[in-house]
C-alpha cells in the first residue's frame, strides 16, 4: 500500500501525461496549424467550374497556405460556382487582381485554391471579389483538346 | 450534530411488537415481541437460522417488517425517512460479524472515518479521539496496520472501536464471539461489559455462546421458531421446563429442533435406489 | 429472484437497463464538491488510470506498429506509400484509439472496479458504512465513476501517442520514410476538430460507459464468489458490446 502522498503524486503525474500528449498530437498529428490565428477576413470568387474543390479545401499564395475555403454554391444569377474564402487577416496585402485558379496538388492529390498576386496598388479587403479565374483542369475536355490539337497538326 | 440521547431510561430501549418477517419464503419472524432494557447488556440466543440477526438489522432499519412496529427508544424506526434514519444510526454503534473494517485504510483511518464524516472537529482533536477509542479496546499500538494484518478477533476490537467512535447510546453486537479463541473470547466478553459499566450504553448481544452469556449479560432472551421463548436474568433461564430452551441451553444435539432436515423415508429412498439399477 | 426466469429475458435485460440507468443518476446525482472525496477521486485516478498505463502503453505500440506495418504494404502496391501516415491517423483517432482503448479498459481496470465493489459487498464494508450514516454510493461508487471519466479519455491520448510511436518507428525507423513527409502528410489530411476531436469525443462517451457498467456490475453483484466473479465477465463483456455499438452510432452521426 503506497502512502497517500505517492499515490497523489502519480495520479498527478499521470493528468499531465494525458494534457502533454493531447497537446502534442493536436499540434503535430492534425491541421491545427492552420486555424491557429483565428482572425480571418472574407473574400470571393466565381468559377465556371470548381471540379472537385471541396470546402476547407486550402487556399495558397506560392505555394504557402494562407486560408481556407468556407463554402461553395451555385450562383443562381450567373449559374456560376460561388466560392467564398476566409483569408487569414496577417495576408492583408494581397493586390485586388490577384488572380484565383483551382488547382490539384501533385497528380492525384486533393483540389486547392491557388491565388496568383498581380500589380495593382491596392489591396483586396474583406467582401471583395477576386475578378480573374482558371477554372479546374476537367480531364476528359483535356483529352478532346489534345486529340483536337494532334488532329490539325496532323494536317 | 444532535447530541442528546435517543435512549430514554424510563422506557424500554429497543420494543419491537408483534413483528413478522417473511425472508426468501420462509416466515422467520411470527408475533414476535421484544423489550431491551435501558443501561443493560441483554443477550439475544437462539438457534441457527433463528432471525436473530434478522432482529438485529430490522432495529437499525435495514429491513422493514411485514407487520408491526419497531421502536428505539420513542422513535418508531419504520417511519422514518431516509436522512432521518441516518441520523438515528449516528446514535447507534454496530458491529457486524465480521468487523467489516474498510480494507483500503488503516485501522486508524477506519476509526477516524465516522468523526470525519459527521463531525466538523479538527484533525488533531480526531487523532486524539481515535487514539482513545483504540486504547479502551487495546489496539492503540495496532493503528498504523491494515485490517488484512491483523487476527479476526482484533479485527473486531478495531471494528468496536469504530462503533464507539461518535459515543453512541446504543450498541449492537452480532455474534461478537463467532470462532474466537478462549483468550480472544474471555477479552471480548470483558470489553463489552465495561463499554457498557463505564459509560453506560445499553448494549444488545447477539449470540449463541451459552456459556459467555452469564458471564457478562444482565438480561438474555431465547429466540426459537420466530418468536422470543424465554427472557430473564441468565442464571435463571432454564427453569421454566420449556424442550427448546432446555435443548439449547443443554446443548443437546437433537429435540424439539431436529438434527435431521425434513427428508423422505430412508429405507424407501434406499430400497428405490437399489430397485432402478 | 424465483419469479424472474418466468420472465422472457429480453424484459429482463430491460429492467436490468432500467436499473442501471437509475443506479447511474443517483450515483451522479448526490455529489458534493467535499475535499475528501476529491482525494478519494485522485486515489482512484491512480489506481484506475495509471495502473493501466502498462497495458495500455504496449498496446498502443504494437497497434501502430502493425498498422502501419498492413497498410504501408497495400499502399505502396499503389505507389501511395506515402499516405501511410494520413491513413495511420486517421484510422487512429477516429476509430482505433478510442474503441480499443476503452476495452483494454474494461478488461484491466473495469474488472478490478466490479469485482472491488462486489467484494466490499460480500464482506460487509457496505452494509459497514450504510450503518454508521454514511451514503456508500458517495464514498465508494462516486470516485471510482469520476476517476473512469477522466482516466479513459487521457489513456486514449496516451495509446494514440503511442501508436503514432510505433508507426514511427516502423515508417521512418525502418522504411526510411522522410520524417518531413510523414508528418506532413498527415497534418494535411488530419482534421483537428473533424478526425481528432470526434475521436476525442467518442472516447469521453466510452469513458462514460466504460465506469459506469463497472460500478453498476460491482454493485449489484450477488455477495458470492461465483458473483464477484460472474460481476467481472459481465463487466468486459457488456463494455465491450456497448462501446462498439456506440461506435457505429456516434461514426454514422458524425460522418
Amino acid at each position: 500500500m503506497k502512502s497517500s502522498n505517492q499515490v497523489e503524486i502519480a495520479a498527478g503525474i499521470f493528468l499531465l501525461l494525458g494534457i502533454a500528449a493531447l497537446i502534442f498530437l493536436a499540434v503535430e498529428a492534425t491541421d491545427s496549424g492552420a486555424v491557429k490565428s483565428g482572425e480571418t477576413y472574407e473574400i470571393r470568387a466565381y468559377f465556371t467550374n470548381v471540379g472537385g474543390l471541396k470546402p476547407k479545401a486550402p487556399v495558397a499564395m506560392a505555394g504557402v497556405t494562407i486560408g481556407r475555403v468556407a463554402s461553395i454554391e451555385l450562383d443562381n444569377e450567373s449559374l456560376e460556382a460561388r466560392v467564398l474564402m476566409k483569408i487569414n487577416s496577417s495576408f492583408d496585402d494581397l493586390p485586388s487582381d490577384t488572380s484565383a485558379s483551382v488547382l490539384t496538388s501533385g497528380i492525384l492529390g486533393d483540389q486547392y485554391v491557388g491565388l496568383e498576386p498581380g500589380g495593382a496598388p491596392d489591396a483586396l479587403a474583406d467582401g471583395d471579389r477576386i475578378l480573374l479565374t482558371n477554372s479546374a483542369v476537367v480531364l476528359e475536355q483535356l483529352i478532346g483538346r489534345y486529340l483536337f490539337n494532334s488532329d490539325e497538326e496532323s494536317e | 450534530m444532535d447530541t442528546s440521547s435517543i435512549i430514554n431510561p424510563d422506557i424500554p430501549a429497543i420494543r419491537l411488537e408483534g413483528v413478522r418477517m417473511i425472508r426468501s419464503g420462509q416466515l422467520v419472524l411470527d408475533d414476535f415481541n421484544l423489550e431491551v432494557p435501558p443501561g443493560k447488556v441483554t443477550a439475544i440466543m437462539g438457534p441457527s437460522g433463528s432471525g436473530k440477526t434478522t432482529v438485529l438489522k430490522l432495529i437499525t432499519g435495514q429491513l422493514k417488517p411485514d407487520a408491526g412496529r419497531i421502536f428505539v427508544g420513542d422513535i418508531d424506526v419504520c417511519e422514518l425517512k431516509r436522512n432521518e434514519l441516518n441520523a438515528v444510526r449516528r446514535h447507534i454503534g454496530v458491529l457486524l460479524q465480521n468487523g467489516a473494517l474498510l480494507t483500503d485504510m488503516t485501522c486508524f483511518d477506519n476509526v477516524a472515518l465516522p468523526l470525519r464524516e459527521h463531525t466538523e472537529l479538527p484533525e488533531n482533536l480526531i487523532e486524539k479521539l481515535v487514539l482513545i477509542k483504540l486504547q479502551a479496546v487495546g489496539l492503540r499500538g495496532a493503528a498504523q496496520m491494515y485490517p488484512q494484518q491483523l487476527s479476526g478477533g482484533m479485527v473486531r476490537r478495531v471494528a468496536t472501536a469504530r462503533a464507539l467512535a461518535l459515543d453512541p447510546d446504543l450498541m449492537l453486537y452480532d455474534e461478537p464471539f463467532a470462532g474466537l479463541d478462549p483468550i480472544s473470547l474471555a477479552a471480548t466478553g470483558r470489553l463489552i461489559r465495561q463499554i457498557n459499566r463505564v459509560i453506560g450504553i445499553t448494549s444488545l448481544v447477539i449470540t449463541h455462546d451459552v456459556a459467555e452469556v452469564s458471564k457478562f449479560a444482565d438480561y438474555a432472551c431465547i429466540m426459537a421458531n420466530g418468536k422470543v421463548v424465554a427472557c430473564g436474568i441468565p442464571d435463571q433461564l432454564g427453569d421454566d421446563g420449556n424442550e427448546i430452551i432446555h435443548q439449547f441451553l443443554q446443548g443437546l444435539p437433537d429435540g424439539p429442533v431436529p438434527f435431521h432436515y425434513p427428508a423422505p423415508d430412508f429405507e424407501k429412498q434406499l430400497l428405490d435406489n437399489g430397485e432402478r439399477k | 429472484m424465483s419469479a424472474a426466469s418466468s420472465q422472457p429475458w429480453i424484459l429482463m435485460a430491460i429492467r436490468r437497463l432500467g436499473n442501471a440507468g437509475v443506479f447511474l443518476l443517483t450515483a451522479l446525482g448526490g455529489m458534493r464538491c467535499s475535499f475528501f472525496h476529491a482525494g478519494e477521486t485522485m486515489r482512484q485516478i491512480y489506481y484506475i488510470g495509471a495502473r493501466s498505463l502498462v497495458i495500455i502503453m504496449m498496446s498502443g505500440f504494437f497497434v501502430g506498429l502493425v498498422m502501419t506495418l498492413q497498410t504501408y504494404d497495400t499502399l505502396t502496391r499503389f505507389g501511395a506509400g506515402d499516405s501511410v501516415s494520413t491513413v495511420l491517423g486517421l484510422a487512429l483517432f477516429k476509430e482505433l484509439g478510442p474503441v480499443l482503448t476503452a476495452i483494454l479498459f474494461a478488461g484491466r481496470a473495469g474488472t478490478a472496479v466490479a469485482a472491488e465493489i462486489g467484494l466490499m459487498r460480500a464482506t460487509e464494508q457496505i452494509d459497514a458504512l450504510d450503518l454508521m450514516g454514511i451514503d456508500p454510493i458517495e464514498r465508494i461508487v462516486q470516485p471510482r465513476l469520476l476517476a473512469g471519466f477522466i482516466a479513459v479519455p487521457i489513456l486514449t491520448l496516451v495509446f494514440n501517442f503511442m501508436a503514432l510511436l510505433g508507426g514511427v518507428f516502423f515508417a521512418i525507423g525502418m522504411m526510411g520514410i522522410d520524417p518531413l513527409t510523414f508528418w506532413g502528410n498527415m497534418q494535411n489530411s488530419i482534421g483537428l476538430w473533424e478526425d481528432f476531436g470526434t475521436g476525442m469525443f467518442k472516447a469521453v462517451a466510452f469513458g462514460v460507459i466504460a465506469s459506469w457498467l463497472a460500478v453498476y456490475f460491482g454493485w449489484t453483484a450477488k455477495p458470492t464468489s461465483e458473483g464477484v466473479a460472474k460481476a467481472t465477465t459481465h463487466t468486459v463483456i457488456a463494455t465491450a458490446i456497448s462501446v462498439l455499438l456506440l461506435d457505429f452510432v456516434l461514426s454514422a452521426l458524425m460522418l
